[in-house]
């Protein structure tokens, strides 16, 4: 028994890495492998903001702000400043992170609507600084981001590289970085998950007062789940850029944030891989949907209300409960 | 000696509602010390106030001989001081040797990086916090529910888990309100059983209690509130001698 939340654990994590690296086997269009990567790195970012309102029950919905800083920053100091994209990732996410700690310790002490409306503002916030700021920002014109670095090799879509022995085309080498990177980003997520900071987190969720009584400090818990959520959007960000090679404000948009918190929502809250499942949906739905032409948002507002009208606790744990439910009946008709 | 927990002309005011009005008693270590009256007398109040929950209007609570004034409750929890509720307060997003292993939250020292890339240290102290839960989920009488999630159990069963909670706390005190407001009569009489092994384990214990053959049963001392007042204190035999209390309660 006592592994068991662990083998759950590792499962997620090995079905994940299957998933990823089989799927080359089955895709060969460079369309599809830019969908797959910008898949995987917004993903990333959706893992970090379940930490914060799945497992924590806090609420941001602001956090395209923290990715589109992430994504700026990066941008900015690699195009302007001649700086490699590493040394600007890291120091980009101690700048979020501490921007993060900074707003959300005053704003954590708030609940429920009062905290959604306080995200809110800071998401906007940074958006309109990012419209505003012309001169450093290029404003809704958007501006260009240098190639991914490392050590002076560059991670281009448009390159040719070879692994192993193999030539893999730039999309594909893109995807599987993208891939590896969002399989560390759950390795991390499900380490802080179930560990005492990670129980400490979800007994904010649970309840508050209990967590207290045993002497969780919950105001500071909460802002560290925000601050890690502000990081791992500011590191998917970052990268993201890199990958378009090209930002305009939209990534800090508030359509993007309420796109991140429906991709928690509808994959399942609380569930690392449900959250993935949640962002891989919202992403290739439209694509899917595009023959609808204009039908198409129509078609995407009814899935998503019937989806949380039917599976109300989101895709993967609605699914598993119902297999679990399955299995115990069957026991049960066995014994 | 000083006593473990002092209260010291406590009042609490809600508006015009005097709940809990210039209350003054002690605990010594290792008493079982109940707290009844009836309902709407400040039972749960008094246990708000004392565990920080609530701030006093006027007054002070002592834990050993600490003024306990601004303190928030995990502060309080830092000292010592632990506690279950009527309302039950089990985290249901998890399972339940999670929420005892919750209560170890003070004993594991644990920093971000040996968490993130869960690092020998922390392994070892969750193996450790674990084995540590089951033993006390085994002594509440709750063994059986290990990796079972917490919206599964039953209500006795949640009761008992959130004392097993309060316990892995190492507390030196801990307070118990109501424990066994719902439990059958065969349910109570293990939970009497339980109430003394704790205190046998030198945890003194604070209680809030309807069922009066349990309270009369094990406790050293006991306190009578009436409307926020304390209207009778001391040994279970002299709180049944007391014409008010037969009175006011036990409807003499």
């Amino acid at each position: 028994m006592m592994a068991s939340f662990s083998q759950f654990r590792l499962k997620g994590l090995v079905f994940l890495a299957i998933v990823i690296f089989a799927l080359p086997l089955f895709i060969t269009n460079p369309f599809h492998y830019g969908l797959a990567t910008q898949i995987a790195l917004i993903a990333g970012a959706v893992v970090g903001l379940n930490l914060l309102v799945g497992f924590a029950g806090q609420i941001s919905l602001g956090h395209a702000g923290f990715f589109g800083m992430g994504a700026y920053f990066s941008a900015l100091m690699t195009s302007n400043y001649g700086w490699s994209a590493i040394p600007a990732l890291v120091v980009g996410a101690v700048g979020v992170a501490i921007i993060a700690w900074a707003v959300g310790r005053p704003i954590l002490r708030l609940k429920g609507h009062y905290l959604s409306m306080a995200t809110l503002a800071v998401g906007f916030i940074i958006a309109i600084i990012l419209n505003n700021e012309r001169e450093i920002t290029g404003g809704p014109d958007g501006m260009p981001v240098p190639p991914f670095d490392v050590f002076g090799w560059e991670l281009s879509p448009f390159g040719q590289y070879s692994l192993f022995g193999m030539e893999i085309s730039g999309d594909l080498a893109w995807y599987l970085f993208a891939g590896v990177v969002l399989l560390v980003a759950v390795w991390l997520a499900q380490n802080l998950i179930d560990s005492p900071i990670g129980r400490a987190l979800r007994s904010v969720h649970g309840s508050e007062v209990a967590a207290s009584v045993v002497g969780v400090n919950t105001a500071k818990y909460k802002s560290l789940v925000f601050v890690i959520s502000a990081v791992y959007a500011s590191v998917m960000g970052a990268l993201y850029g890199h990958f378009q090679g090209f930002i305009t404000p939209s990534v800090a948009s508030f359509d993007f944030s309420i796109l991140l918190i429906t991709m928690v929502v509808l994959g399942g809250m609380g569930s690392t891989i449900g959250v993935i499942i949640g962002a891989v949906v919202l992403e290739v739905l439209p694509q899917v949907l595009a023959d609808f032409q204009e039908m198409e948002m129509v078609m995407f507002g009814l899935i998503l209300m019937l989806t949380m009208i039917f599976m109300p606790k989101g895709l993967l744990p609605t699914l598993t409960g119902y297999l679990n439910k399955r299995r115990a009946r069957s026991a049960g008709g066995d014994a | 000696m000083t006593a473990l927990v002092e209260i010291n002309n406590l009042s609490k005011a809600f508006g015009g509602v005097h709940a809990v009005e210039d209350v003054s008693f002690s605990v010594d270590a290792g008493q079982v010390y109940s707290v009844i009256g009836p309902n709407g007398a400040g039972k749960t109040t008094l246990f708000n106030l004392i565990t920080g929950l609530y701030t006093p209007t006027s007054g002070e609570v002592k834990l050993n001989g600490e003024s306990t004034a601004r303190l928030q409750p995990n502060q309080l929890a830092e000292r010592g001081m632990c506690r279950t509720f009527q309302q039950m307060q089990i985290c249901m997003n998890m399972t339940a040797i999670e929420n005892v292993m919750l209560g170890r939250h003070l004993t594991l020292k644990s920093n971000l990086f040996t968490t993130l890339f869960r690092l020998p240290a922390l392994t070892r102290g969750e193996k450790a916090a674990r084995e540590k839960a089951a033993e006390l989920m085994e002594f509440v009488g709750c063994g059986e529910y290990l990796d079972t999630d917490a919206s599964a159990m039953s209500y006795g069963a949640l009761k008992r888990l959130e004392i097993a909670r309060a316990l892995a706390a190492e507390p030196k005190v801990v307070l118990l309100d109501e424990p066994a407001a719902g439990l059958n009569a065969v349910e109570t009489a293990a939970l009497e059983e339980l109430i003394r092994k704790i205190a046998e384990q030198g945890i003194t214990v604070m209680l809030v209690e309807h069922d009066m053959k349990l309270v009369m049963g094990i406790s050293d001392r006991l306190l009578v509130l009436n409307y926020g007042r304390v209207l009778a204190e001391g040994t279970p035999e002299q709180i049944r001698a007391n014409p008010d209390v037969i009175a006011a309660y036990l409807g003499g």
